[in-house]
């Protein structure tokens, strides 16, 4: 029971003069899936859409949506609506002329218009905000209003472009959790394209990880999260203390590394490592501590070097005896710290062998 | 006058406002003076004798003078007409596309307005000649080599200011359009249109006025049967100045800065927001 | 900005117009004419292209050279005096508060939306010998002559300059039909410039006058050279303003090629004139943009 995914991408590229912006990406979006592309300023992933939306033409490869290839296909009659990053509400008309607007173009009769039009403000929460000029509204107002204009059009898939990056951090929360209850209600396929892992991990079934135009990997959040595929993904998703290492041994379950500063470690993994490897641990898996740790994990003694305090957190930065400098992120636990950690202090950094990812690059 | 002048409130400098007051009484004393003596009683147009309404009753009289009048004011609306619609279709071209020559056609759109004026007239005097520019045609299209003269010149200025009005938009609400389902045109007709309309009116508004205030290309595109204004009254003020001529030349003056109000009053700032959200 | 083979249609619908305009009643009349520089009288109304020099070499005559460099001159003086009356105006109304600014920028542009011939025939009542100039000056010599004569010292009576008809009046003339054009590009430069260059000039010890020269000015100078284009290139080819103020001397070019077009109707040798006249044009227009590409 696997349904034909809602969108496919088969080899597209998209080359501007020689560079390739999007190089030979393959990928299938499952239908009613909220999907996130995600990526650094500049990694393709804002071209991507364009080509999906019908705004650039690949240079080569094939999209479907549904089974229907687009080549050809211009923008005002693909089955995809898109809601810009500027947000493009028409100032010059009010939000239900800004709402109606697709429908009007189709041709729609003015009653049942007006009703359509009813019924997407109410879904969006800005329902009597018919008479009102985008002028008059606020940027998350704004949005909600090309959100309705969208979704309107009753579109096989919405795309969204960096739709978060404009609002302040509550506003930000707060539509996370919109647009997810959105998805639900409305039951079509969502495909946002950011640069904000956090958007990216908190509302997405599946992320794609995009550098330089390629795919690095494809999956699940916390599989992004917790089994990053190599040390770009590992790098740019959350942090990462990365520590450089060389494969001594392997056994059936067991790997026996060297790690620079940390000496000899045993893992478990299985045989395929070999060679150079990036031994990774995430800093809110470092546990500190003032005591030596107990045994069976992997440890090291060291000075705290920095602490940065965030209220529900802090970030502490130790740098070992062996010269390594690792991130440890605790979360603020009690009101009121007896002994609270202070710079310059010793202490033990300790953490779990199975916490650890091995990486190969 | 409470705060003390800071070291660069230049405006408050005495010298500076006594040198602004003198430069407007420079610009505007003789023009000042030309109303005035409009209704000055006396044909020697001097010493102020009586106020009185005669040299605007003789202008209106004259028939050729009125003739002229109305064939400027034709022209010039048909000259606005034909160079709005023009200079913003080819600044919407500017705009929106690349293509070879491109620079070419920016290059020669700049040529109307820098060289000089009286080149251009005598070109187009010898080109209407030439190609033989049918002449004796009846009212309004004799006024036709005239206009097009007209349109030649002030297209290129509507061009440059719809331009300016252009750059300032999000090309999104373009894209955002197309994506909703629209098509070329309808883009155009619902989004596009009318936020170039400010641009529209103030380049049409420059045409109108550019239009009436010319002198040379009229004078090189008049013919014997075509009488315009400015050739009207240049021969009129060779013969000698009378207050006919300064009654004739209130009125022209009255009717620009009529329109150069009604400018300014369409000039308001856009109150809608066309950049992106940033609040 | 989309390719022009994106949307052919429309494409071709926006630029066809305008180019037909430009080709057909700017490119042609102008390429006509220079044909025509090349080209010989053969009748009263006929020319022939026979790829001749003999009108640029007339047109190069010492005759005529002398009146393109008597043009060249009163264009000059007028285009520098207008910058030294327009560059304190433009000061003023940049500096001014920001409610009165669009009030005074309208106060200078209007006398410009004015007809040419309108504004240099209000010219004639004040420049005439019987003319407000004069009246003006009369009035303060009797005052001065008043005050003198307290003193014991008579004047002699009051001698109205001959001010109309004259290469005097011909710069005057220039000077207030084309004021505002220098002003707004000096207003425009100087509205940008950035206030806190003129505080550290004065931080550092600097006088107004200092300042002025060393900072603003050089500051100014895209805006200078684009006014005084804009003021020179008109001026050059002026003969409305030389043919109503100006005296029998004051023939300049513009004069010269309007008799050749009408009177005269020597066509070849007008149209080798206007060329020339244009040459010049771009010659000074190249060479602005030369010294405006040194500032950046």
């Amino acid at each position: 029971m696997s349904p034909a995914p809602i969108l496919e991408l088969r080899e597209v590229s998209k080359r501007f003069g020689g560079i390739a912006a999007v190089d030979r990406v393959s990928l299938e979006i499952r239908r009613n899936e909220f999907f996130a592309l995600l990526g650094p300023s500049g990694c393709g992933k804002t071209t991507l859409l364009r080509l999906l939306a019908g705004f650039e033409r690949p240079s080569s490869g094939t999209i479907l949506i549904d089974g229907q290839d687009l080549a050809g296909v211009p923008p005002n009659r693909r089955p995809v609506n898109m809601v810009f990053q500027s947000y493009a509400v028409f100032p010059h008309m009010s939000v239900e002329q800004n709402v109606a607007y697709g429908l009007r173009v189709d041709g729609l009769p003015r009653a049942e218009t007006r009703r359509r039009v009813a019924d997407a403000l109410a879904m969006v929460r800005l329902g009597g905000f018919e008479r009102r000029r985008p002028e008059q509204l606020s940027g998350g107002q704004r949005q909600r209003v090309a959100l309705a204009r969208a979704l309107i059009k009753r579109p096989k898939m919405l795309l969204l472009d960096e739709p978060l990056s404009a609002l302040d951090r509550k506003l930000r929360e707060e539509m996370q959790l919109e647009l997810v209850r959105l998805r639900r209600e409305v039951g079509i396929t969502f495909l946002i394209v950011t640069h904000d892992q956090e958007e990216a991990l908190s509302m997405a079934d599946r992320i794609a990880v995009m550098f330089d135009g390629r795919i690095l990997q494809m999956a699940a959040p916390m599989e992004l999260y917790e089994q990053p595929g190599c040390r770009r993904v590992a790098d740019f998703i959350g942090t990462m203390n990365l520590f450089h290492g060389r494969v001594l041994a392997t056994m059936d379950e067991r790997l026996r590394i060297e790690v620079e500063g940390l000496g000899e470690i045993a893992l478990p993994g299985d045989g395929r490592a070999s060679g150079e490897v990036q031994l990774a641990i995430r800093p809110e898996k470092v546990r500190l501590s003032r005591q030596p740790p107990r045994d069976g994990l992997i440890a090291a003694h060291g000075t705290i070097d920095q602490i940065a305090y965030f209220g529900d957190s802090s970030h502490v930065y130790v740098r070992t005896d062996g010269g390594l400098r690792i991130t440890c992120n605790r979360a603020n636990q009690s009101r009121v710290e007896e002994t609270p950690l202070t710079v310059g202090e010793p202490c033990w950094v300790s953490w779990r062998p199975a916490d650890c990812i091995l990486l190969t690059e | 006058m409470s705060e003390p002048a800071g070291p660069l409130d230049y405006d408050r400098r005495l010298w500076l406002r006594a040198w602004l007051a003198a430069t407007f009484v420079f610009l505007y004393a003789p023009i000042v003076i030309l109303i005035a003596f409009s209704f000055n009683d006396s044909r020697r147009n001097i010493v102020w004798r009586g106020f009185t309404l005669d040299y605007y009753a003789r202008a209106w009289n004259d028939t050729s003078l009125i003739e002229a009048f109305t064939n400027s004011i034709v022209i010039a609306l048909l000259a606005t007409a034909i160079s709005t619609t023009i200079g913003a279709l080819l600044a919407l071209a500017l705009w929106r596309f690349r293509f070879p020559g491109k620079a070419a056609v920016e290059g020669a759109l700049a040529l109307p307005i820098v060289i000089p004026e009286i080149c251009m007239g005598v070109a187009l005097m010898a080109f209407f000649s030439r190609i033989g520019w049918p002449t004796g045609l009846p009212w309004p299209l004799n006024l036709g080599a005239i206009v097009a003269g007209h349109v030649a010149f002030c297209f290129p200025f509507v061009a440059i200011v719809v331009r300016a009005r252009m750059a300032g938009f999000d090309r999104a609400l373009e894209e955002a359009s197309k994506d909703l389902g629209a098509g070329e045109w309808q883009t155009l007709r619902y989004i596009t249109l009318p936020y170039m309309r400010p641009g529209l009116v103030a380049g049409a508004l420059l045409a109108m006025t550019l239009s009436l205030d010319d002198f040379v290309i009229t004078f090189f595109t008049s013919g014997p049967d075509t009488l315009t204004f400015p050739v009207k009254v240049y021969s009129m003020v060779r013969f000698g100045a009378t207050p006919t001529v300064n009654a004739a030349s209130t009125v022209l003056i009255l009717v620009t800065v009529l329109l150069t109000v009604i400018a300014v009053r369409l000039q308001r700032p856009e109150r809608t927001i066309v950049e992106g959200p940033r609040a | 900005m989309e390719s022009w083979r994106e949307q052919p249609v429309v494409f071709w619908t926006f630029l066809l117009p305008g180019a037909f305009w430009l080709l057909g009643f700017f490119l042609a009349p102008l390429a006509l004419i220079w044909l025509y520089s090349f080209g010989e009288r053969a009748g009263p109304v006929d020319i022939v292209v026979t790829g001749t020099r003999e009108n640029y070499l007339a047109a190069l005559d010492p005759i005529y050279l002398g009146l393109f460099w008597k043009s060249f001159w009163i264009a000059a003086l007028a285009t520098a005096t207008t910058l030294v009356i327009a560059f304190p105006v433009a000061l003023a109304v940049s500096f001014a508060p920001a409610r009165l600014k669009p009030l005074l920028l309208l106060l200078v542009i209007l006398p410009f939306w004015t007809n040419l011939l309108i504004r240099t025939y209000a010219m004639i009542a004040v420049l005439r010998t019987r003319g407000y100039a004069n009246f003006a000056l009369e009035a303060i010599w009797d005052l001065v002559g008043a005050g003198s004569g307290l003193l014991g010292i008579a004047l002699q009576a009051f001698e109205p300059l001959t001010l109309l008809y004259s290469n005097a009046a011909v710069v005057i003339g220039i000077v207030y039909v084309y004021l505002p054009f220098m002003v707004l590009p000096l207003y425009a430069t100087l509205e940008r410039m950035d206030r806190s260059y003129l505080e550290a000039s004065l931080d550092l010890g600097a006088g107004h006058l200092r300042t002025f020269m060393s900072v603003v000015v050089p500051l100014a100078r895209p805006g200078i050279l684009s006014g005084v284009i804009l003021v020179l290139v008109p001026a050059l080819g002026t003969f409305l303003i030389s043919d109503l103020l100006g005296g029998p001397d004051s023939q300049l070019i513009g004069n010269v090629i309007e008799r050749q077009f009408k009177a005269a109707n020597n066509w070849p040798l007008g149209a080798a004139m206007s060329f020339l006249l244009m040459y010049v044009t771009f010659a000074a227009l190249a060479l602005r943009a030369f010294l405006a590409e040194r500032d950046v």
